[in-house]
């Protein structure tokens, strides 16, 4: 675990870069996460699968797999990996400031 | 008389109704079970048949001659269950009342859901060994092919038995050099996975099993799209693995009639399930076994054999107007193929990752080494899975819960 600052707030985050304590995250940190993972222009789709895991995660204790994410949160499989290229479910979660989706097992 | 319903009557809806019929008194409890089918596939058998290494018929037997006297069997596709009713109505146009429900209707293959998966190349240059058909149509595939690029595809996580795509690329490497032909061959694993396997100890032993054996491994690869006449798979970051013969393991989900129960089940049809008591997290007369439920476990017949003392204790518990006990671990224990008569065992559950040492206790056969002992256990595994996993006998020194002794805690592989 290592601590870091993001938009002037300090976070800690583990060996990947993925919160530890997601009540640290903010919304205004989404522009400064987001930049981190190549993406500089958020657009509304980003925002919108952002706040889709968030409130996944809030519900159920994980974030959504990226099929499942293709399933349920309105943005399909192929459009979640042209805003998220690098990985639609990990990506989305580092930036939404939840753990790692623990759909692999 | 309490009613016990059991839906699926595969590994785990054999071994819990029997275990049920072993613990409840005929006046104290009716047992039925349901399945669409009289087939009982023995699962593990499967990777055997396209290297002709088992026939068909030899890992199929009827479904009702693996229950005990005293339990009621319904032929039938199931309809849906009506979880606030207590009730499941069948297709045949029957409903059976519960006052317990089991639900081990397993997993089913879902190959629509991948792009172009299911065209004109399914069962000529693309299959599946995760079912009886497609299992032999890819024997004999095998038989005749004679060089080229051979590829074995997992589509996305989860999928029954994690280890099989892996153990097919050990003995597609076997089969290849005794026919000669070995040079002619290559054979690529491509995995949505990070690395080889999904416990991080096990990935590394199994990773370096396939660079030994000359298989590349294609890692983070999420299949977007099949194209059979250009056989080609791109992932869905644009990257293209072009095959002449395409081993896919497709998406999975749970039972269709699940997604039709309202309440019942998640949005890929498993149910929602207590980690360690198997209660359904939907209502409290709902018990769940084996790959039907969504608990983070492996979906494995060993995963389904240690969950039934637990779900069936839980049965009696729940009955009682007693606390359910939270016992199960998550224990799971898998033999893996690595051809040449030899094999390796694993054996993990929730909290412990593979380790190596002896298993079940020092004495006991070897952990995380292929063996020839191991591969020996593999194929009695199919005797003791006939003649004591189903009818639900109990193993001295073998419980359901890991086993720590003979295992080296804090050991690197």
């Amino acid at each position: 675990m290592t601590t870091t600052s993001i938009a002037g707030h300090t976070v800690d985050v583990n060996d990947e870069g993925f919160f530890v304590d997601p009540n640290q995250w903010t919304e205004d940190m989404v522009p400064a996460l987001a930049r981190a993972e190549g993406i500089d222009d958020l657009s509304e789709q980003h925002w919108q699968v952002i706040r889709f895991m968030r409130s996944q995660y809030q519900e159920k204790g994980t974030g959504p797999t990226v099929r499942v994410l293709g399933k349920t949160s309105g943005v399909t499989v192929k459009e979640l990996y042209t805003l998220f290229p690098k990985g639609p479910a990990k990506v989305a979660a580092k930036i939404a400031g939840i753990p790692k989706p623990r759909g692999c097992i | 008389m309490k009613r016990i319903v059991v839906l699926g009557c595969g590994t785990g809806g054999t071994l819990v109704a029997n275990r049920l019929r072993q613990r409840f008194d005929r006046h104290a409890a009716r047992i039925t079970v349901v399945d669409q089918d009289d087939v009982h596939v023995y699962q593990p058998g499967l990777l055997f048949v396209p290297f002709g290494l088992a026939l068909a018929e030899d890992i199929v037997r009827p479904r009702r001659r693996q229950l005990h006297a005293g339990i009621d069997v319904a032929i039938s596709a199931i309809d849906r269950v009506d979880v606030d009713g207590n009730v499941v109505h069948l297709s045949n146009g029957e409903s059976l009342d519960y006052d317990v429900l089991v639900v081990a209707t397993g997993a089913v293959l879902v190959p629509e859901e991948t792009e172009g998966l299911l065209g004109t190349g399914w069962l000529q240059n693309v299959f599946t060994f995760y079912n009886l058909e497609g299992a032999q149509a890819l024997g004999d595939r095998l038989a005749q092919f004679e060089g080229g690029r051979l590829v074995v595809n997992v589509v996305d996580m989860p999928i029954k038995c994690p280890v099989a795509p892996l153990e097919f690329c050990f003995l597609a490497d076997w089969y290849f050099r005794e026919r000669g032909i070995r040079d002619q061959v290559d054979i690529t694993y491509a995995t949505p996975l990070d690395g080889a396997f999904t416990k991080p100890a096990a990935s590394h032993a199994l990773a370096g099993l396939l660079e030994e054996k000359g298989i590349e491994l294609v890692t983070e690869f999420n299949a977007g799209e099949y194209d059979e006449a250009a056989r080609t798979i791109t992932s869905y970051d644009g990257r293209v693995v072009p095959f002449d013969v395409a081993v896919v393991i497709p998406l999975h989900g749970g039972a269709p009639y699940v997604g039709r129960s309202e309440h019942l089940g998640d949005e890929l049809n498993f149910v929602p399930t207590d980690n360690r008591t198997l209660q359904s997290q939907v209502r409290p007369n709902i018990f769940v076994i084996g790959d039907a439920a969504n608990v983070p476990a492996s979906k494995a017949g060993s995963v389904t054999h240690f969950e039934g003392e637990t779900v069936v204790d839980n049965i009696e518990r729940f009955l009682d107007g007693a606390d359910l006990d939270a016992s199960y671990d998550g224990h799971a224990n898998c033999f893996i193929e690595t051809g040449f008569h030899k094999a390796l065992l694993i054996d993990f559950n929730y909290d412990t990752e593979p380790l190596p040492g002896h298993f079940p206790g020092p004495l006991g056969v070897p952990l995380m080494k292929e063996s020839r002992l191991n591969h020996l256990g593999k194929l009695m595994f199919q005797w003791f899975y006939w003649h004591v996993l189903l009818p639900g006998r109990d193993v001295p020194g073998l419980g359901s819960a890991m086993p720590h002794a003979g295992k080296k805690q804090g050991a690197r592989t």
